[in-house]
């Protein structure tokens, strides 16, 4: 089965959502996700969408759980390259993805969640 | 009112609903629809997909470009044979669910659309039509 590739960058996850997801893609990679989070002691994870060219109720859902788990996990999601089309459309479904950190880019995410390692003192690359 | 292109999908699988956005992506282009009224006709298709899977047990779709006057748009005609809906009024409302998602597919599609009609018997199934005309 196909799996969305997760990449490490220092104590981040970076994730780059490129196809079109049917359900099943979208629920591995959540639990692809939280089993790294796990195993690479990751503080952060960031979701680059901005090739999706829709978010519906089911993706918004995966978002949220994502965000929901990994702060369990003591990580930060940050969901960057959100597309104008699809924020407005996504507030019209009637979801506010309210559990969701959100940035315009993938650096200003990565810069969220630096910020968050050195306000707990954690070097960006210490593997612990 | 002439309709001018039309396409039946089955709705089966999870990569059926990838289908159904994919070719409600290509009429609504051709229709002229904005990019923003593109993206709500398609996130509209995917969750009406869904539950025509998940509720309805699998069913089928048809779309169309349409013509009224000078005005264009696309419409997509959801059927399936499933369990029907009991209460319409109150599935419509958000949260309301009785699988397992978020109860926003149906309300949240209708707000998506700017036409939408939903037909359906207890035991017989569910006809869902919505249309997206082009603005401006």
């Amino acid at each position: 089965m196909d799996r969305i590739p997760i990449l490490k960058l220092g104590r981040a996850l970076l994730v780059t959502i490129q196809v079109d997801m049917h359900d099943r893609l979208a629920t591995a990679l959540e639990e692809d996700l939280t089993q790294k989070i796990v195993t690479l002691a990751a503080k952060g994870v960031l979701i680059d969408i901005s090739a999706l060219e829709i978010v519906d109720s089911f993706m918004g859902r995966m978002l949220d759980n994502i965000a929901a788990v990994s702060r369990i996990l003591d990580a930060e999601t940050v969901v960057v390259g959100m597309r104008p089309a699809v924020a407005i459309t996504l507030v019209e479904l009637g979801l506010s993805l309210s559990g969701v950190k959100t940035a315009l880019n993938v650096d200003r995410g990565m810069a969220l969640i630096q910020r968050r390692l050195d306000s707990e003192g954690v070097d960006a690359d210490d593997e612990d | 009112m002439p309709t001018t292109k039309t396409d039946r999908l089955e709705i089966r699988s999870s990569d059926d609903v990838v289908k159904v956005r994919q070719q409600t992506r290509i009429l609504a282009a051709e229709a002229g629809l904005s990019l923003v009224d593109q993206t709500k006709v398609i996130t509209a298709a995917s969750e009406l997909a869904r539950n025509t899977l998940d509720y309805g047990g699998g069913g089928s779709v048809q779309i169309e470009f349409v013509e009224a006057g000078s005005r264009h748009g696309v419409r997509l005609t959801f059927q399936d044979q499933g369990p029907g809906i009991a209460d319409i009024q109150e599935a419509l409302k958000d949260g309301f669910t009785t699988g397992s998602g978020l109860g926003l597919g149906l309300g949240g599609a209708k707000r998506l659309s700017n036409e939408f009609n939903i037909e359906s018997t207890v035991g017989l199934g569910t006809k869902i039509q919505i249309t997206r005309w082009k603005t401006g």
